[in-house]
Order: C-alpha cells, then structure tokens, then sequence
C-alpha cells in the first residue's frame, strides 16, 4: 500500500455479525431452523440493573449473623387443603424426565429437599426417583399429558397447570428422536426414536372461563387438597396472571424469556417473549388490583442466579422464585471439567445447548445410559443443596441489610436502577433520581 | 382385548338399590367426595345421580368398580380420569367426557361437545348420538365408539387406541396422528395432514366386531368401515414435507 492509497481497517458489520451470518449460513447448508436448549441469551434489562439502597439513617439494619430473617414461604393459601410449606423461597423448576436423565431428576430431588423446597415434574410424567426423593413434588399439567394419571395426580404435592412457559409463550414441547428411548417411549405412549413435538394448547379446554372448570374438575379428583399452580409465560403478565386468578389458581407461576427450555427453535427463544424484569411489576399489579396479592403467591423464574436475584424479585413483589437453568448448573451441566468432550462437540463449556441431541457431557440433557452414569444423584443433589443455600443467605444478607426481618418485606422502595430502561420496567428509581420512567414528568 | 358385554356385565344383573344424589339438593363435592370414599364396591354397586342440570366435573376421579347412572345432561368432563366405574350419562354430554379416563366404560346416551375421550388411555366411551369436534383428541389408548358422527380435527394428535365412527367424518380427521386406529363407516370430508386410508385387515375386523360387540351395537358389521392411520412421514423432520407442518 502507498502514501497516496492507505488501506482503512476492515471493518466488519454491526448487523450482519459472526454469529448471523453463522446462522445464515447453517440455514442454507441445512434447510431447518436452529433448535436448541436454554432460555434467551441475549443481553435483556435483567436484575443487575437494579441496586438496593440499603439501611442508613431513615431506616435501620438488622444485624447479619444474630437477628432473625425469615425465609419461609407457604404457597397455596387460598383453597387447598394442604398448602405447601417451604423453608426458603427458591423452588425448582419443571424439566422433564426424558429432557433430562433419571439420575439428573434424582438428584433434583434430593436437593430440592434437602433445602427444604419443592422441585417439579415436566412434560413427560412422574418418576419413582422423582417421587421418591421430593419430599414437595409438583406435578405438572401440560397440553400434551404425557404420562398423566388420577395415581400421580393424588399422590402430587401440588399440581401445575402449564400454559406457557418463558423460552416459548404460545410454543409446545419438543424431544427430538435422539431421546426418545424405550422408558422415555413408554411413558409419553410414543414410538420410539419419533421426533416429539407436544401440542401448544391444552387439547380440552380453552381460555380463562374453560380453564376455571378445567381447575374445578382436578379440584374435584384431588378433593381440593392439592394447591393448583397456573403457570404463564412472559407474554402479557398484567392479563395472564388477572385470568388464572380468576380461574380460580392458588399459585401463579411467571416465566420470562430467559428462563430455560429442553428444545424449541432459536427464533422462538430469543424473539418471543417479554425479559423477566419486565414482567413481575405488571403481574404484582393485576394480583394488587384484585386484592389477592399474598393471597395468590406469585413465583418468578426465567435468569434468576443468586441471592441478589431472589432479594430483587421478592423486593418486586414475587413470593417465591424458580430456578431451572441454574440447578442444572449446580448439578454439573456446561461444567469446564467436560471441555474437552464440548471442543468435540463444537461448542465449549458455558455455551453448550444442544441439549435436544442428547449427547450431554455433563450426563443431565441426555438419555444415554453412559453419559448418565457422570451424574451421582446423591453428590449432584448436595451440590443443588449447597447452592441453593448460598443462595438464600445471600439473600438474607440482603434483606438484613435493608432492615427486613422477612425476605417478603423487601419492596420496590428498597430498590433504585441502573438504567432507564430496567427503572421503566421494575417501576423503580433511576439511581441518584427520584424519577421513574412511565409514572410522572421528570 | 378385554371383551365385556355392558348388558351382560355382572353389575347389572345384582339388584343392589342404588345410592343415589339428587344435585339439586347435594353438592358435586358430596358427590365427587362419597365415589372416592368408597370402600367396598360389591356392597354398594350402584350409584345414582338425579337432577345433574348440566353440572361440570360430574363423577370425576371415580376409581372402583361401580355403575353411575346420571339421569340427565352434563356439562364439562364428566367421568374425567376414570378408572374402573361404569358411567351412563342418560342426556347429553358437555366438553371433555371422559377426558384422561384409564379403564372402565362410560356411555352417553346423548350427544357430546367437544373433546369427547381427549387423552384417554383406556376403557371405552360409547357415544350413541353425535360426538362434537376433536373427539379423541390426543388419545391414548382409550377406545371409542360413536353411533352417529364426528366433527372436524377429530383424533388430533392421535397416539394409541382404537376410535369407530358409525356415521360421518369431518375436516381433518387424524391431523399428526401417530399409531391410533380409526374406523369410519360413513364419509371422511377431508383428512389431516399425515393421515392415510390404510387396509381393512382381519386383524382390524377382530378389533371391530369386539368393539361394536362391547359397545352393544348389533345392527352394522365391521367390513363396512374404513381403517385410517399414519403414513408416519412427519415422525422425523424433513424439510421437504415443511408444506404439511
């Protein structure tokens, strides 16, 4: 190059970066659409947009270590017989037996509840391991019904009614072919090596006043003990969430786009859907506006990771939070120990979600009776165990901080942003303002 | 195959006076509660429901051997999950009859709404009248008999079992199904993606001429249906059948 003709930097596009092009070019190679695990990876308002201000003057601190911070939730208060009565306010989330291996959902179990909290079924019935080490095992109700009996129905803690979930608001269950081994066949009445796509609505009832008889008919097979769970994606959480109230649920359950899915299409789990943070604000409201907040218990899930989470979800009006993804990563999924199995696979630990394939290193997205054998239920449930543990001191510690003797008396006051966008959506503070975006002039 | 005659069934010959609940004066939770509460089947046999008035969720989670009687319509998933009993709606039926059900019989004696049998996983629904849209939706397992017609998206999603339809077919019936047989005697206006007419074997006689016989029915034979399944084409995706996704 000379003086007179100096090259510039090449400069590569903003919209058509690596990773789209990469697609457009798997797209032409391959003619189908991307599937793949895990919730939404784009960069979203999420909770490390929020602060907490902390105690000073105007509020006092109780102090960390000596002072009682309650961490119990009891979900289910408003009909059932039998509410659910957890010791800290993180449950787990539903992922199904044949998404995951048998010893993965054992050790979901066996964490759930060595935590004192309740672990849930998925979209593809209830197991003996399952059951037999959840001391709170929620059943899942979903379109597809697999596996679904009056037997598991009644010998459930708590039954779940899925009507969406946050990876895929208005989207079905997906297992592809590689999965569907003899057990996990059997239990869905499947052929074996199909691919399975579940329906995406309920195939007897659809919405809000059929779903209301829907719940009174599992009312009456399980004799109004069970809590009735109705879980939303993040779609329209002020309406959703108002409509299962009406329809008579206990609990409601929102999703947001980040919370995790076994397959779906990647277009689908980083394009539909609202972020989590957006959605809790306008599902408090709807239960605000019906007089049922803390009446009907709200559980958030969809990213959430630590305490800080917890403490800001709860702030925001949440009851209890879930955690799908995260468990997973206690029990060993897109663990650095398996890079080099993941460098085969053409992916690296923290960014493998071909779970739909089958070949987990980790042996928990998989039903390969080798890979599966990596996962020791009983250690992979202390590790949950101690997770979810340090996750709720964590939030303790937070709440103390904040003067609260019960992780249920944090609230938005507690809270300031980071950015106008995540004050917009949590209805709070833009740090070092008194202004929230959307609720008066600046 | 299970083969049980239900006017031969031991039930209906011991003269056992039925236990019976008049809705308009008991609750459904009476109701639904004394069916689960029951602790010996051969000494209270015979169950009785009067003045149902098209109450949802009438004789759901029934799990003993017992016959229901329900003198008049019902509305919404009567004899939901069903195990065992022997339910004979003498009305109509609302959505969902029989949804879930895993064993036992259920007769309406009436029409049924929509989602007749959805999911259902076993035992027998027989529909002497006509069955709404998306009967069978779902099934697995259960059989189903229905005298008169079915309407349109009929066994959607059809995994197992057996669904025999004296009359008529509507739009798109077996969309996506999988290893379900069905049986129309009359037309089919259209069939769902996947679903194809398949050969009439002895095999499917046998199951026919057992079905009908359970179902009491004596006036038609089984050569004169038609047998429907998958061509199995979408059980793995493929690209080029994208069209019929």
């Amino acid at each position: 190059m000379s003086y007179h003709n100096p090259p510039t930097t090449p400069r590569k596009s903003a919209t058509f970066d690596e990773y789209a092009m990469s697609e457009i070019r798997r797209a032409a190679a391959t003619g189908i659409y991307d599937i793949r695990g895990s919730g939404a990876k784009r960069k979203v308002p999420h909770f490390d947009d929020l602060l907490f201000l902390g105690a000073s003057i105007s509020r006092y601190p109780l102090e960390g270590y000596r002072e009682k911070c309650d961490t119990s939730v009891v979900l289910g208060t408003r009909f059932a017989k039998k509410p659910i009565e957890l010791k800290i306010p993180i449950t787990v989330a539903g992922m199904s037996f044949g998404s995951l291996s048998g010893p993965a959902k054992e050790a979901l179990g066996r964490g759930a509840t060595l935590s004192g909290t309740s672990t849930t079924t998925g979209d593809g019935g209830m197991t003996e391991e399952e059951r037999g080490h959840s001391k709170h095992l929620v059943y899942q109700y979903l379109p597809s019904r697999y596996g679904m009996n009056p037997r598991d129905l009644r010998r459930a803690d708590a039954i779940e009614i899925v009507v969406g979930q946050g990876a895929k608001p208005g989207g079905g269950g997906m297992l592809l072919g590689q999965k569907i081994s003899d057990r996990v066949a059997e239990m869905r009445t499947l052929p074996k090596g199909i691919d399975q796509r579940s329906a995406c609505r309920h195939p007897d009832w659809t919405g809000p006043d059929d779903l209301e008889i829907k719940i009174l008919e599992i009312r009456e097979i399980t004799d109004w003990q069970k809590p009735i769970y109705v879980k939303i994606g993040g779609a329209r959480p002020y309406y959703d969430t108002a409509l299962a109230v009406k329809a008579g649920a206990d609990v409601v359950v929102l999703d947001g786009m980040q919370g995790g899915t076994a397959a779906t299409q990647e277009v689908f789990i980083e394009h539909v859907g609202q972020p989590t943070l957006a959605c809790i604000r306008p599902a408090v409201k709807a239960l605000q506006d019906l007089g049922m907040h803390r009446k009907v218990q709200l559980i958030v899930s969809g990213g959430i990771r630590n305490g800080a989470d917890v403490a800001k979800a709860l702030a925001l009006g949440a009851d209890a939070v879930s955690v799908g993804t995260a468990a997973l990563i206690a029990l060993g999924d897109n663990d650095p120990r398996w890079e080099d199995e993941y460098q085969k696979l053409g992916t690296t630990a923290g960014a493998y979600d071909d779970w739909h394939e089958g070949k987990d290193p980790a042996g928990i997205t998989t039903q390969d009776v080798e890979l599966m054998k990596r996962v020791d239920p009983i250690a992979a449930g202390r590790r949950l165990a101690n997770y979810l543990k340090v996750m709720t001191l964590e939030a303790q510690t937070i709440a103390r901080a904040c003067g609260k003797n019960h992780l249920h008396n944090l609230e938005p006051e507690d809270l300031c942003a980071l950015s106008i966008e995540a004050a917009a959506m949590a209805g709070v503070p833009l740090a070092g303002t008194s202004w929230v975006p959307g609720k008066g002039p600046f | 195959m299970h083969s049980t005659n239900l006017a031969t069934s031991p039930l209906h010959q011991v003269n056992y006076a039925p236990k019976v609940f008049d809705l308009s004066k008991n609750t459904l939770r009476e109701f639904n509660q004394a069916l689960h509460e029951v602790k010996d089947a051969s000494t209270e046999p015979n169950w009785e429901v009067i003045n149902p008035k098209g109450s949802h969720a009438v004789a759901v989670g029934a799990e003993h051997p017992i016959s229901i009687d329900v003198q008049g319509s019902v509305g919404y998933y009567c004899g939901g999950m069903n195990q065992l009993s022997t339910i004979t709606v003498h009305g109509s039926a609302g959505p969902g009859v029989g949804e879930n059900m895993m064993s036992g019989t259920i007769v309406v004696k009436g029409d049924a709404s929509q989602y007749a049998g959805a999911t259902g996983r076993g035992g027998l629904l027989v529909i002497e009248g006509n069955a709404s849209s998306r009967c069978g939706i779902s099934m697995k397992g259960i059989n189903i008999v229905v005298r008169g017609n079915i309407g349109h998206m009929s066994a959607f999603m059809a995994q197992s079992g057996n669904l025999v339809v004296l009359g008529d077919a509507g739009d798109a019936l077996g969309d996506s199904i999988y290893e379900a047989r069905l049986f129309v005697r009359g037309s089919v206006k259209s069939l769902g993606a996947d679903c194809i007419k398949k050969e009439l074997r002895p095999e499917h006689i046998a199951i026919l001429q057992d079905l009908l016989d359970r179902a009491g029915i004596t006036d038609v034979k089984p050569e004169e249906f038609s047998r429907y399944g998958s061509a199995r084409t979408l059980y793995n995706f493929n690209i080029d059948n994208a069209d019929a996704y």
